[in-house]
């Protein structure tokens, strides 16, 4: 390949990154081992993807993420399970109930930096987690909230039925493609600049008069409501929301799917997802050891391909 | 142990094929449901869904239950199987994850097309798995312990409980304890629904005893360090210290009362007691402690459909015994394909009908499920830890006292909720 | 709350200092590689679960428990050499991310390790002969091996203390932990003192697994829990600062003591409370430097 034909791909694929998402992800289910599988990396790709705004584009690692993924879960769940609220609408409650978290937490942590950053925000979430935990006759506490149980939903006057796995990857894959989108956008729009600025030199961003805070602090509300919107999907996936969703491991799971994938990378954060996600159901079918296969394949990856695994795929696309 | 899990797991892709045939119209999937409706296999293989947490703590545990229900199946289809008919175990690991056990679930029903579901280890994975499959009208026989798996808010006719739940274990070990050892009693509770049905299960047996609660302090499920909790215990001596926690809490929580002198004053009641904690423990540790279990192995001397699966575990297993909850999975399982048997069909609603009506005795003397909430009605052992006259490394308890079958020691059907 | 008095009031806190100890000796460790490599070490929870095991194992060969404490920190801290060295080395220069998802990896690797050597069940570990049983202290009955751990903790940190202060080799620590640049133009061969304080500071956390193994049970996941913990002490204290580590890790101790008591079903979450409230008022911790990453 020339390198002109090479430079004219990439900005192709760069141009129509969402779409070409979206393409890929349509036979997705068709390269998966279920369905479940499928949808649950649709949810958590879109998690990573959430959680990789701040992570990826302003520089700022948190760990405390599984506080939207799962304020988002229980928002939708509880609206629909103790409400009676329409899903569309219990999916809004979920993303509007993960802001809510976001707008606090994004308000006591952005005063700090670095490690500081990441422990603030894992201490708050923990503080979401013990919230959530406490309030059982709502969320079931740690028993976990059941009873989500959509059989058909209504779309545009047509029925549908939900329980069928297909027909459920479809209609979440829509919430999933149409965010991604928005996310492109987002990154494409002027903020985006403004957020990279920031990653970059902090200092110098705010010599150009940008308000440094209050761009993180608008950052970590988006990323939450992405995140928020993934964990209402979750929700109604599973039809149960566990409490493990607010643990703090599983804030911890979306930094190693970010950094496995390529945090500099658009899609790398959602390739890591899927990575991780089949990865790990290959594995235990394999065998009962799979953690010391999983551990040694971070190892390896940190040590040979640290820009990630979709990193590394595009420096070698631009190699050749 | 990896081998026989390997051997049942994903064969071929068929699931591509399957796929493949309603992939005609992928835009249109979303509205044409019938075409993709879930019809289990009616011929070939009784496939029986296996969810148990083989990662985490309980991997022990877990690993035990896949081995008994093996045996289950390997009677099964040692005995010509059903029409021909053979039965297989797809074990899948839910690593205590109520999220991973939901998607494992779904899994088998959606692409394994199993018949049936049997398993879990752990109360919220338990009811995870009953709301995918009462929502897919899936019998699943739960073998872990709850009591909100049998109120109606849970429940489902497919939904059914092989395991003893809180309120009969602690209400046991209660009625033993309190009579025995004293009336004033502090609780050492793990916070959340399971710890908290324990002292529910407690407290209604003390009632009629005229047993007085000191305190029930709760702590954080998961610690490691219990001291904090113990000088205040310590100066309110009760008579009796009950743990209501599970597993490796309940080997620190012991471990640290120990540690501390608590067992010279205070008799110590754990309402659950694991023979793998116990073993994990150590003899010392756990030396007098009393507790509940639905199965130990020397129930053996005295009953002898357990002295046949004990043989049948042993030899399949290099002599080994099997533990309580180990013995779970060969019950579960084992109902379920007598009840496939007895109905003459693999249906689901006949094989409910079946189980509805089965009187069995399997493992541990007679069982049956009640009818209201298919709560499985059996024995409780109250067994005492020792660390001397052991008759080798497996004998680590005394079964001190059995209460027989009976609903009135079960949570009633209107409490429950259900209709009677 | 009832039968309330000063004596178990006292006691409350002695347990609480012992209870931060362990706390205590985990994070001068994490800390120390922290503030030294500015590497954060994920599978610290690991190295000290591994000396739990190890100690078990070689108490069973060698029966002596005095010996152990002395040959654990040798053979995890030998441990932690080769993995700085092969593992560690190559990232450096790199992204602080890069070390974070090895040690991640790594701490799965150990895990599942010792539960093919050892079994999923977890070990049993007794306190050992001398050390067992509870003595009355003047507020009540304490067990003796608690105190021998608040004992052992002092001896640990007097000693690391005087360690990096008075010794030249603690002086070019604290040089290299300001400016690793001061240290090459001085002809000092930094990758050596990396070397030698990560292979410190996870032989402390395999002396802290031995002495903690007769407290809890010895599991392939004790050590999970505990990084959080020791996460949190560290930062609360300043991550890098010894002084920082042992104030924060018995302050965290007492907390958990007194929440146990007073509002027991907090125990878990108040030191994430307190964390927060540090951090907030002071977001470079008690005793760090302000500005350290980022």
């Amino acid at each position: 390949m020339t390198a002109t034909a090479s430079a004219s791909l990439i900005a192709f694929g760069k141009r129509h990154r969402a779409a070409l998402a979206i393409a890929v992800l349509l036979i997705f289910p068709w390269l998966m081992p279920y369905e479940a599988l499928a949808v649950n990396i649709l949810v958590l790709g879109l998690y990573a993807v959430g959680f990789n705004l701040l992570f990826g584009y302003t520089g700022l690692l948190s760990f405390g993420h599984a506080a939207f993924l799962g304020s988002g879960a229980y928002g939708c769940g509880i609206a629909l399970v103790h409400f009676g609220v329409p899903w569309f609408g219990a999916i809004l409650i979920g993303v509007l109930v993960s802001v809510f978290f976001a707008a606090i937490m994004g308000f006591l942590a952005i005063r700090t930096r670095g490690i500081y950053f990441a422990m603030v925000t894992l201490a708050l979430s923990q503080c979401v987690y013990y919230l959530f935990y406490q309030a059982v006759s709502l969320t079931g506490g740690e028993n976990g909230l059941r009873g989500i149980n959509l059989s058909e939903i209504g779309i545009l006057g047509f029925s549908v039925n939900f329980l069928n796995p297909t027909t459920k990857y479809y209609v979440i894959l829509a919430f999933v493609a149409f965010a991604l989108w928005l996310f492109s956008r987002l990154l494409a729009s002027p903020f985006g600049a403004v957020l990279e600025a920031i990653r970059e030199n902090e200092s110098r961003a705010r010599a150009c008069g940008y308000d440094v805070a209050r761009v993180k602090f608008i950052a970590f509300v988006i990323s939450g409501a992405f995140c928020g919107l993934a964990g209402a999907l979750k929700a109604l996936h599973l039809s149960i929301v566990p409490i493990e969703t607010l643990h703090y491991l599983t804030s911890g799971q979306v930094v190693m799917m970010a950094l496995l994938g390529g945090m500099n990378t658009f899609f790398g954060p959602f390739v890591g997802a899927a990575a991780f996600l089949l990865l790990e159901d290959v594995l235990t079918t394999m065998t009962s050891h799979w953690q010391l296969v999983l551990g040694a394949v971070f190892v390896i990856f940190v040590l040979f391909f640290p820009k990630g695994i979709w990193g590394s795929v595009l420096a070698w696309v631009v190699r050749k | 142990m990896t081998n026989t899990r390997n051997s049942k797991r994903r064969s071929g892709m068929s699931r591509r094929e399957i796929l493949a045939a309603g992939a005609g119209g992928v835009a249109l999937a979303g509205f044409t449901p019938s075409l993709f409706s879930i019809a289990r296999a009616q011929a070939g293989t009784i496939k029986i869904g296996f969810p148990v947490p083989l990662t985490g703590p309980f991997g022990a545990e877990a690993q035990d239950q896949v081995r008994a229900a093996e045996i289950a199946i390997k009677e099964f289809n040692d005995a010509g199987g059903f029409q021909g008919r053979l039965a297989e175990l797809l074990v899948r690991d839910d690593k205590l994850n109520p999220g991973e056990a939901a998607t494992r679930t779904l899994e088998l029903i959606e692409k394994d097309k199993v018949n049936y579901v049997v398993g879990s280890l752990s109360a919220a994975v338990q009811l995870s798995i009953n709301n995918v499959t009462k929502e897919r009208g899936v019998i699943f026989n739960s073998i872990s312990q709850s009591d909100a798996i049998n109120e109606v808010k849970d429940w489902s006719k497919f939904t059914f409980h092989e395991a003893l739940n809180p309120h009969m274990t602690a209400g046991a070990v209660g009625r033993y304890a309190f009579s025995k050892f004293g009336k004033k009693v502090v609780y050492l509770t793990a916070d959340y629904a399971y710890g908290h049905e324990m002292v529910r299960g407690f407290e209604s047996a003390g009632k009629p005893l005229g047993v007085q609660t000191l305190a029930d302090i709760r702590h954080p499920i998961g610690a490691n360090d219990y001291s904090a909790f113990l000088p205040r215990i310590q100066s309110l001596r009760p008579d009796v210290l009950c743990i209501c926690n599970f597993g490796r809490d309940q080997v620190n929580a012991v471990k640290q009362a120990t540690e501390f002198g608590l067992k010279e004053k205070i008799k110590i009641v754990a309402p659950v007691l694991l023979y793998t904690a116990r073993v994990a423990g150590g003899p010392e540790i756990f030396e007098g402690v009393v507790g509940g279990t639905s199965y130990y192995w020397r129930l053996e001397d005295t009953i002898p459909t357990a002295k046949a699966f004990n043989d049948k575990f042993r030899a399949a297993n290099g002599g080994a015994v099997p533990s309580d909850y180990g013995a779970l999975g060969y019950a579960g399982v084992r109902t379920v394909l007598t009840a496939a048997k007895a109905a003459g069909s693999t249906d689901t609603d006949k094989v409910v009908e079946a189980m509805r009506n089965l009187k069995y005795d399997f493992y541990k003397g007679p069982q049956y499920y009640r009818g209201c909430d298919h709560q499985s009605v059996q024995s409780v052992l109250v067994i005492e830890s020792k660390s001397k006259d052991m008759k080798d490394k497996n004998d680590v308890f005394n079964i001190v006292g059995v209460e027989t079958p009976d609903e009135k020691n079960l949570r009633s059907c209107a409490d429950l909720g259900h209709k009677a | 709350m009832s039968g309330l008095t000063l004596d178990l009031l006292l006691l409350q806190i002695v347990t609480g200092v012992a209870l931060g100890s362990v706390f205590v000796l985990l994070a001068i460790g994490l800390s120390l590689i922290f503030g030294m490599l500015t590497i954060v070490n994920f599978a610290h929870g690991a190295f000290y679960m591994v000396g739990a095991y190890m100690g078990v194992f070689l108490y069973g060969l060698t029966k002596n428990f005095w010996l152990c404490l002395v040959l654990v920190p040798l053979g995890v801290g030998s441990i932690g050499l080769v993995v700085e060295r092969f593992l560690i080395r190559p990232l450096y220069g790199r992204n602080i991310d890069d070390p974070l998802l090895l040690t991640f990896g790594l701490g799965y690797v150990f895990i599942e390790s010792i539960r093919i050597l050892f079994g999923l069940n977890g070990i049993p570990f007794s306190t050992p002969a001398g050390l067992r049983g509870a003595v009355d202290i003047g507020i009540g009955h304490f067990p003796l091996y608690r105190l021998f751990l608040i004992g052992a903790t002092g001896v640990l940190v007097l000693g690391l203390w005087l360690f990096i202060e008075k010794t030249k080799f603690g002086l070019i620590i604290r040089a290299g932990a300001r400016d690793p640049e001061i240290l090459k133009v001085l002809g000092i061969d930094v990758s050596k003192i990396w070397l030698l304080v990560f292979g410190i500071g996870t032989g402390i956390a395999g002396l802290s697994g031995i002495l903690a193994a007769p407290l809890q049970a010895v599991t392939p996941e004790m050590g999970i829990p505990v990084l959080a913990e020791a996460f949190v002490v560290t930062v609360v204290g300043g991550m890098g600062s010894l002084i920082g580590a042992v104030t924060a890790g018995l302050m965290v101790g007492i907390v958990v003591a007194m929440t146990s008591l007073f509002m027991p079903e907090m125990a878990k979450v108040s030191i994430f409370l307190l964390m927060a409230l540090v951090l907030l008022v002071r977001p470079q911790g008690l005793f760090g430097r302000a500005g350290l990453m980022g």
